[in-house]
């Protein structure tokens, strides 16, 4: 177990956490008010997209990630509308949204750059990362964070602020008012589609930085629907998390981990077909195992 | 997801040139002509020279929008259709391959061992809700990346055909082929028109139907009123994979004549027939239609590529915007509670 448990592993696992933890944290903040964000998937492949995007014209990862968050609220807009002010069905909504991400992303690439499935250049600039030495010597938790990019760590410290806001401030009781009980919360004078709006758009705004992680943070690339269910195993964690954000921090742990331990065995010689389901199938046990009738048990 | 509304044909017109407009803005932005792009689509659909063509796209995706549609008829989503094609594909090669029959014996075995797949494998997303209380939306969905793994491993290696270096399958015996109609199109077509008349008249005279149509309006009142709804959702589902496992057998002996790891998902015809469903509320004469409509984008869309150089995933951009400019504006899909 100890020459499984490798630096580079805990750190490829920390890595495989950071988008979909901050998905996740949209997706709890989303259900919260009530809209259930099917298309974290979608809006995260729009903010790796811009990511590369920006830092491949400024030549700057900064601008890249803003960039990507700036793309990804604008895209937001479907969901925060459409589900509030045009009273759209939100599934409907989310699976149109994560299709036109997929072809908006895929057209754009051939259309800016002249390539199409996967993009990379010299000029790219990727996010930097933090180099902590003192954590090298924790074992474990140690070696996770002592190189991690400043999204990861922002991620882990944006558990704790959604977890604050949600439970300790008069916004999240408001925020969690709307959800639970939106005529309730509008007859205490909230303004229920306002908050809707905002909350959707915000967590816009968290998944435009995962996406900025999965294309500016590993590695600096794009290619045609990278995210690869990352999206969908973030709404997964929020189901597992039962809306919480420090449960659902501890689900996209887990399924980090199962990435990580994946991307291990293909280097110890299992084809790489059969890690990549890893996520897939740890997804499935832990939800078979939560078997609860969980209230996540969403429309379907 | 109760109460999947049903559209009347004017919305989708409007959606549509609504979807037309936005994205000749997306073509003009990118430094292309519109209308020549639009042009080219027309033509490379409906000429007369592409019509087999079109429709020879037609068969798998109109297959996959009946895959889509009848869940959605009952108020299920099956985001699994990958998944079950894959496993249809090459669970349709493996067993023309290994079980040598004569002459059409041979397809029809194949085809019917494919559709028996799928429609298991997509049952397993049911027994898990049901089981489980696991939300079919999302377990079909994982499910669906579990199997184009295992699938994808499986043709790379203990099934790959070691004398082309290729990730595929050997090629299938003549036998098992489909027999070819017009150019490319193939017996597949009939049957997936046969099937698309079997759901027609199930969802019309049948109890079955009926009932399916009751548990999309309310769930609960069908329940309330004898429907058995777990037996229902399994066989929903169990009909929805067997149809997804039918076209991906189809297009391997139809048009590929081998499993091919990556040919069956690259069209996203799971994607194209789900949208189609959606844009019908899972009706299927509206849905068919409107996945021959998306057929004949897509077809178009190749010629589109050719003349003028605009990427023809344009084409998945315009069907996503007919989807959501349907969901915002006419309530599609709208829940009733």
């Amino acid at each position: 177990m100890t020459d499984f448990l490798t630096p580079f592993l805990m750190q490829s696992a920390v890595q495989a956490i950071t988008p979909i933890l901050l998905a996740s944290l949209a997706g709890v903040l989303c259900g919260r008010v009530g809209v259930f964000n099917m298309a974290l998937e979608g809006q995260m492949l729009i903010g790796a997209f811009a990511a590369v995007v920006g830092s491949y014209f400024a030549h700057s990862a900064a601008v890249g990630v803003l960039a990507a968050i700036a793309a990804t609220i604008a895209f937001s807009l479907i969901l925060a509308y459409g589900a509030t002010v045009f009273r759209g069905d939100a599934v409907v909504i989310c699976i149109g949204m994560n299709l036109l991400a997929s072809g908006l992303t895929a057209y754009l690439l051939r259309a800016m750059f002249d390539v199409s499935g996967t993009f990379s250049d010299p000029s790219l600039v990727g996010l930097s990362r933090i180099r902590v030495p003192v954590l090298q010597a924790i074992p474990i938790l140690g070696w996770g964070f002592a190189r991690q990019t400043a999204i990861t760590w922002g991620a882990w410290v944006l558990v704790v602020i959604v977890t604050l806001l949600l439970f300790k401030t008069p916004t999240g009781l408001r925020l969690r008012g709307v959800g639970e009980e939106a005529d309730a919360a509008e007859t205490l004078g909230v303004d229920v589609r306002r908050y809707r709006v905002v909350t959707v758009l915000a967590s816009g705004a968290l998944v435009g930085l995962a996406g900025a992680q999965l294309s500016l943070g590993a590695v600096t690339v794009f290619a045609e629907d990278m995210t690869a269910g990352r999206g969908w195993i973030a709404v997964v964690a929020v189901m597992l998390g039962r809306g919480h954000p420090v449960y659902s921090a501890a689900a996209c742990a887990l399924f980090g981990f199962a990435d990580a331990v994946g991307l291990r065995l293909q280097g110890q010689g299992l084809p790489n077909q059969l890690t990549d389901i890893a996520p897939y199938v740890v997804t499935l046990a832990a939800l078979a195992l939560s078997h609860r009738r969980a209230r996540a048990a969403v429309s379907a | 997801m109760s109460a999947v509304g049903r559209l009347r044909p004017p919305p989708a017109l409007v959606a549509i040139v609504f979807a037309v407009l936005v994205g000749g803005a997306l073509v003009l932005v990118s430094g292309a002509n519109p209308i020549q792009a639009y042009a080219a689509i027309v033509g490379g659909a409906l000429a007369p020279d592409n019509l087999p063509n079109t429709l020879n796209w037609a068969t798998p995706l109109v297959g996959m929008t009946l895959a889509a549609a009848i869940p959605l008829r009952g108020g299920m989503i099956n985001l699994g259709g990958d998944g079950q094609m894959v496993v249809g594909g090459l669970v349709g090669a493996t067993a023309s391959l290994l079980l040598p029959a004569p002459g059409p014996l041979a397809a029809t075995l194949a085809l019917i061992a494919a559709t028996v797949a799928g429609g298991l494998y997509a049952a397993l997303a049911a027994w898990g809700q049901i089981r489980f209380a696991i939300p079919m939306l999302i377990s079909s969905l994982l499910l669906s990346y579990t199997a184009v793994g295992i699938v994808s491993y499986l043709v790379r290696f203990p099934l790959r055909d070691t004398t082309t270096g290729l990730p595929q399958t050997a090629l299938v015996p003549v036998a098992a082929r489909l027999p070819t109609l017009v150019g490319p199109v193939n017996a597949g077509m009939l049957v997936i028109a046969a099937v698309a008349a079997l759901v027609i008249v199930i969802d019309r005279r049948a109890v079955i139907g009926y009932e399916l149509r009751m548990r999309g309006l309310n769930a609960r009142f069908a329940g309330y009123g004898g429907v058995r709804l777990d037996q229902q959702a399994l066989g929903a589902m169990f009909a929805s994979g067997a149809i997804a496992g039918l076209v991906g057998a189809i297009v391997v002996l139809g048009g590929q004549f081998r499993f091919i790891d990556g040919a069956l998902l690259t069209p996203a015809y799971t994607w194209s027939g789900l949208m189609a469903a959606l844009l019908a509320g899972g009706e299927p004469v509206g849905a068919i239609a409107a996945g021959l409509f998306f057929a004949a984008l897509q077809t178009g869309g190749f010629a589109m590529q050719r003349e003028t150089s605009v990427p023809r995933v344009l084409t998945l951009v315009l069907q996503a915007i007919v989807i959501l400019f349907l969901a915002m504006r006419h309530g599609l899909g709208k829940r009733s509670s």
